[in-house]
C-alpha cells in the first residue's frame, strides 16, 4: 500500500463536512416543507451555510495536497 | 420551427455519441504505431547500458506504455497548455518568454515540434527553451546553442536539496544533458514554484479560451443592450430572453438581499463575475472545443478571489472595521487573545475559500469525466483488447454524457455560490451599525 497519511485527514474532512450539508440540507427541506411560501429565502441561506461548511473540506484537501 | 429547435438539442448529444469514438479509435490508432517504432530507441538505450542516467532519456511518447495512466491522463488534460487542440486539430499559440539578462523571445509554439498524442512535449528546443510536461522551461547552460535544436529527450531526476525532494528536469542532447529551469511562479512556494529568472507571459490554452468568452460576452451583451434600446417596451427577443431572467435572478435574488440599499453599485460586479464564471464553466465542457479548464485554474479563481476580497476591503465601512478589530460588548482580553486574531484570519480565509470552491468543483468535474473516458482505454489495455475497448465505451458513454450533465448544473452552482458569497461579504462589509 502507498499514499499519504494526509489523504486519511482529507478523507475524514469530507465525512465532517458531508454530516455538516447533511443536516443543513435535510433541515431545509423540513423548513420548505412547512413553508413552502418562504422556499426562495431558505434556498438561499441554504446554499450559502452549504458553502461555508464546504469551505472547511476545500482547506483540508489543500492541506492534504501541501503536506505530503 | 419545433422541429428545428429539437434538432439543435440533438447536435451537441450526437457529437458526443460519435465524438468520443472517434477520439478512441485515433488513440487505439496512435498507441499501435507507436509498438512498432521505438524499436531503434531501445537499442540506443542498450547500447547506454553502463550509463545509468543517460538510460532515462527519452521523449514520454516514445515509451510504449505496458499499462494506462489514469492519473498522469487526467492531470495532463485539466493542465494548462501551449498547444490549442480542437478535434484532432492542434493549432500552435504564441510563446511570450522574457529572461533576465537574455531579454524577450517571442515564436510560435510550433517551434517545439510537438506531436498530437504528446503534445507535452516538444522534440526540439527553440532558442534555449524547451517543453517538457506541458510547460516551456528554459535551458540555462549558456553552452546550449540557440535556435531550432532537436533534442534527443527529457529526464527527470529526484534531487534532494535542504531536505525537499524535488524533481529536476534535464533535456538530453548530444550525449550530455542540461538542465531545465521552470517558470516563475507566483506561489510563494507553496507547490514547489517559486520566483526564477525566466518568466513566461505566453498566450495559453487558458489564455486564449477566456480572451474567446469575454470577446463573446462582449459582444452578446452590447447586442442585447442595443436591443434594450432599439425594442423599447417589447417582449424580449432571442439571446435577451435567455439573459433576462438570469439578470433579474441575480438583481433580485443575491443583489438586492445581500447587499441593501446600497445594491445598485455592485450589481455590475456581481454580474461580470457570474457571467465569466458561468461562461467558462459552461466553455470548458465541452468536450471537442479545447476543453479548457480556465475556472479549473488555481490562477483564475485566485484573481476573481482577489477581486473580491479588494471590492470588499475597500468598501468596509468603520462598522465592518470595528467589528473586525474591536468587536463592541466583549471583554478585552477575550478580544486580543482570540476574537480579533480570528476575525484578521476570517478576513483572508474567506476569499481563500471562494478561491478553492470554484477551482476544486470544476476541477473535480473534469477529472472524473476524464476518468470515466478513461475506462475505455483501461479495459482496452490501451487498444490491445477491442472487445475491452467496446465494453468499456458501452459503460463509459452513458455515465459521461450523466457526468457531464450533472457538471451542467455545478456549473451554474457554483457561479451562483461564487456571486451570493462576494454579495453577503460585500454586504457585510458595508452594512451599518443597527444596535
Amino acid at each position: 500500500m502507498t499514499g499519504s497519511i494526509a489523504a486519511i485527514g482529507m478523507g475524514l474532512a469530507a465525512i465532517g463536512a458531508g454530516i455538516g450539508v447533511g443536516a443543513i440540507g435535510g433541515r431545509a427541506m423540513d423548513a420548505i416543507a412547512r413553508q413552502p411560501e418562504a422556499l426562495k429565502d431558505i434556498q438561499a441561506n441554504m446554499i450559502l451555510t452549504a458553502a461555508l461548511v464546504e469551505g472547511a473540506a476545500l482547506i483540508a484537501i489543500i492541506m492534504a495536497f501541501l503536506v505530503k | 420551427m419545433k422541429e428545428l429547435r429539437s434538432l439543435i438539442a440533438i447536435i451537441p448529444a450526437l457529437l458526443l455519441v460519435v465524438g468520443f469514438p472517434v477520439m478512441l479509435v485515433a488513440q487505439n490508432h496512435d498507441t499501435q504505431a507507436h509498438s512498432t517504432h521505438p524499436v531503434t530507441e531501445g537499442t540506443h538505450h542498450e547500447a547506454d547500458h553502463a550509463d545509468n542516467e543517460h538510460h532515462t532519456c527519452h521523449f514520454h511518447a516514445d515509451v510504449h506504455a505496458t499499462e494506462y495512466d489514469a492519473t498522469g491522463t487526467a492531470f495532463h488534460h485539466i493542465a494548462d497548455a501551449n498547444v490549442y487542440s480542437i478535434g484532432s486539430y492542434n493549432f500552435p499559440l504564441p510563446c511570450i518568454l522574457y529572461t533576465k539578462g537574455h531579454g524577450w523571445d517571442f515564436f510560435s509554439s510550433s517551434n517545439f515540434n510537438f506531436d498530437f498524442f504528446g503534445h507535452g512535449e516538444g522534440r526540439q528546443a527553440f532558442n534555449q527553451y524547451a517543453l517538457d510536461a506541458g510547460v516551456v522551461k528554459r535551458i540555462e547552460d549558456p553552452a546550449f546553442p540557440s535556435g531550432a535544436v532537436a533534442l534527443d529527450g527529457f529526464m527527470h531526476i529526484e534531487e534532494t536539496m535542504d531536505g525537499e525532494t524535488k524533481e529536476i528536469a534535464y533535456a538530453c542532447y548530444n550525449g550530455a544533458h542540461y538542465k531545465l529551469l521552470p517558470q516563475s511562479t507566483a506561489d510563494a512556494g507553496l507547490f514547489g514554484g517559486g520566483i526564477t529568472s525566466f518568466y513566461d507571459f505566453s498566450l495559453t490554452k487558458n489564455v486564449v479560451s477566456m480572451l474567446l468568452i469575454s470577446l463573446l460576452l462582449a459582444w452578446g451583451f452590447f447586442s442585447i443592450a442595443k436591443a434594450y434600446k432599439t425594442r423599447d417596451n417589447m417582449a424580449p427577443k432571442g439571446l435577451q430572453s435567455f439573459i433576462e431572467p438570469i439578470f433579474l435572478f441575480v438583481q433580485d435574488e443575491v443583489a438586492k438581499p445581500f447587499l441593501g440599499p446600497k445594491w445598485e453599485k455592485f450589481l455590475p460586479l456581481l454580474l461580470s463575475l457570474f457571467f465569466f464564471i458561468l461562461g467558462l464553466n459552461l466553455f470548458g465542457q465541452i468536450p471537442i472545443f479545447g476543453g479548457s479548464n480556465v475556472t479549473g485554474n488555481l490562477a483564475v479563481t485566485a484573481v476573481l478571489a482577489i477581486i473580491t476580497f479588494v471590492v470588499v476591503t475597500i468598501n468596509g465601512n468603520k462598522n465592518y472595521w470595528s467589528h473586525i478589530l474591536w468587536m463592541p460588548g466583549v471583554p478585552p482580553i477575550i478580544k486580543i487573545l482570540i476574537l480579533t486574531p480570528v476575525e484578521i484570519l476570517g478576513m483572508f480565509i474567506k476569499p481563500f475559500t471562494l478561491m478553492l470552491r470554484l477551482f476544486a468543483n470544476i476541477t473535480a468535474g473534469h477529472i472524473v469525466v476524464l476518468s470515466i473516458v478513461g475506462l475505455i482505454f483501461m479495459f482496452g489495455k490501451l487498444g490491445e483488447s477491442t472487445t475491452g475497448a467496446i465494453t468499456g465505451a458501452v459503460v463509459a458513454v452513458p455515465l459521461t454524457m450523466f457526468i457531464l450533465a450533472i457538471e451542467l448544473l455545478v456549473a451554474f452552482i457554483q457561479a451562483y455560490v461564487f456571486i451570493l458569497l462576494t454579495a453577503s461579504y460585500i454586504g457585510a462589509a458595508t452594512e451599518e451599525a443597527h444596535h
